[in-house]
């Protein structure tokens, strides 16, 4: 058991329970901001709920910045790592013939996503911390619609959020199956994994995208 | 056909090596990948110049000799052959050709085209077998009955000819698809099981001492298996390994 992490498998392992559990709260995520679209009152109400109870703020808010900063971190180091066991690169390498190219790109794609959590995190992330924790002001439960609305009137927002949103279905479109495949998955249930991974890896972001879109056009 | 190739050429372990470029005419298309590069031979040896190293032994596709990172896959163009089941007809008249050593820092070039694979070698020394007694009293393996789908599971992961195709074609020059392989046909057995739990450990620690890198899950090494082993071992494996290091 110990050095588990030491080992090629048990890193596997370990970014794949990070990679399911960050696909998990972008369910969560997107299933919250979706309402927008559909009630304002309900979308309110979540946000309130999701920013003002002890057992989300305290447990599993700090589980989540772990889980996003250990996955981007332990991404980096198995990218160098595997860099290192080929030296010599090949004069003539014909990668298209044998694997996708989301596959071969995960590192790209992936650092475009942090890319965007650092700048999505800046906006939204920090300004509730300040209302809430540093600067402390009267919660309005019904303050987070108008803010949402407010924040997608930028176009250079939009744009981000879409460029951003693409990059992460490219992500997942190889990451879904993936962290099945690591944590030793691979059986007769894999064919229909694969389909709902397709449903879940282009869905959520052109979810994701729509809601920006929405906004921006419909106000 | 005529073919211009581009060789990489490298005197020694030592040398740094270079592609190098050499026309060859009259290739006929039912020759081996092979027998091709057995008339480049002949023609560099009668014009004094040092003949093309590559591995090869059986030239039936069972050995895993044979290598080649051939127009930038492992064993070339075809599917489910090994370099010299690769014949010429898989190219066209006129076609450049690159023909590389596979690469990996585990797998260090020797000479031209001929690397060390003897770190497969090492993995399957740390595990890869089975303790039988042949003192006299040895049990007939057929008095063990076997489940029929874990017998064809397990012979079809015990076909790894051991060529290093999967860690030729894998962007991060893993041997997971080999030692998963290696794994899983010991695993799915009774016979595997006494030892089941140092085998995993043991394979996977001397795997990651040789240098190779890990697995992302691109797949490149199942399409580029010359015998077709799955993905499935490579679960199988981190299955194992899991079980293996929690129990232990």
């Amino acid at each position: 058991m110990s050095g588990i992490l030491n080992s090629s498998i048990g890193r596997k392992f370990a970014m794949a329970l990070s990679a399911l559990f960050l696909m998990f709260f972008l369910l969560q995520h997107f299933a919250i901001n979706i309402l927008s679209v559909f009630s304002p009152d309900a979308f309110n109400e979540a946000s309130h709920f999701m920013g003002t109870f002890w057992a989300v703020q305290f447990i599993l808010q700090p589980i989540l910045i772990i889980g996003i900063v250990f996955h981007f971190t332990m991404g980096i180091i198995l990218e160098l790592k595997n860099r290192k066991a080929r030296q010599v690169k090949y004069a003539k390498n014909n990668g298209n013939a044998n694997s996708s190219w989301m596959s071969r790109n995960m590192i790209w794609t992936g650092l475009l996503i942090e890319a965007f959590l650092i700048v999505h995190m800046s906006q939204l992330w920090w300004h509730e911390m300040m209302v809430k924790y540093i600067n402390p002001v009267t919660e309005d439960p019904t303050r987070y619609y108008p803010e949402l609305v407010e924040h997608f009137q930028s176009p250079v927002i939009v744009g981000i959020y879409v460029v951003a949103f693409v990059f992460l279905a490219l992500h997942l479109l190889h990451g879904f199956n993936s962290a099945f495949q690591s944590i030793g998955a691979n059986n007769k249930y894999t064919k229909s994994l694969k389909g709902i991974s397709k449903v879940y890896s282009i869905g959520i972001p052109v979810g994701f995208i729509f809601i920006a879109l929405y906004h921006h056009l419909a106000h | 056909m005529n073919l211009t190739l581009k060789i990489w050429r490298q005197k020694n372990a030592n040398d740094k090596g270079k592609m190098v470029d050499y026309k060859i005419s009259d290739v006929s298309p039912d020759m081996s990948f092979l027998e091709m590069l057995d008339v480049l031979n002949e023609q560099l040896i009668n014009s004094g110049d040092e003949p093309v190293a590559f591995d090869h032994d059986c030239r039936e596709g069972i050995c895993g000799m044979c290598s080649l990172y051939i127009n930038g896959e492992a064993h070339g163009p075809d599917r489910g052959v090994t370099t010299c089941q690769l014949h010429m007809r898989m190219f066209k008249d006129g076609d450049t050709i690159y023909i590389e050593p596979f690469r990996a820092k585990a797998f260090p070039v020797i000479k031209d085209l001929v690397v060390d694979r003897s770190a497969f070698d090492r993995i399957q020394h740390a595990g890869g077998f089975i303790s039988v007694n042949t003192s006299g009293n040895t049990i007939d393996a057929n008095a063990i009955p076997v489940n029929k789908q874990d017998a064809d599971t397990a012979f079809e992961a015990a076909t790894c000819i051991g060529c290093g195709a999967c860690v030729a074609s894998c962007k991060n020059s893993s041997a997971m698809l080999f030692v998963g392989a290696k794994v899983s046909q010991f695993a799915l057995l009774p016979q595997g099981q006494v030892e089941a739990t140092d085998r995993v450990l043991n394979m996977v620690k001397q795997m990651d001492e040789e240098g190779f890198g890990n697995c992302t899950n691109t797949g490149a090494c199942e399409v580029e298996c010359p015998k077709g082993i799955s993905l499935e071992n490579i679960a199988r494996m981190n299955r194992e390994y899991l079980k293996a290091s929690f129990k232990g």
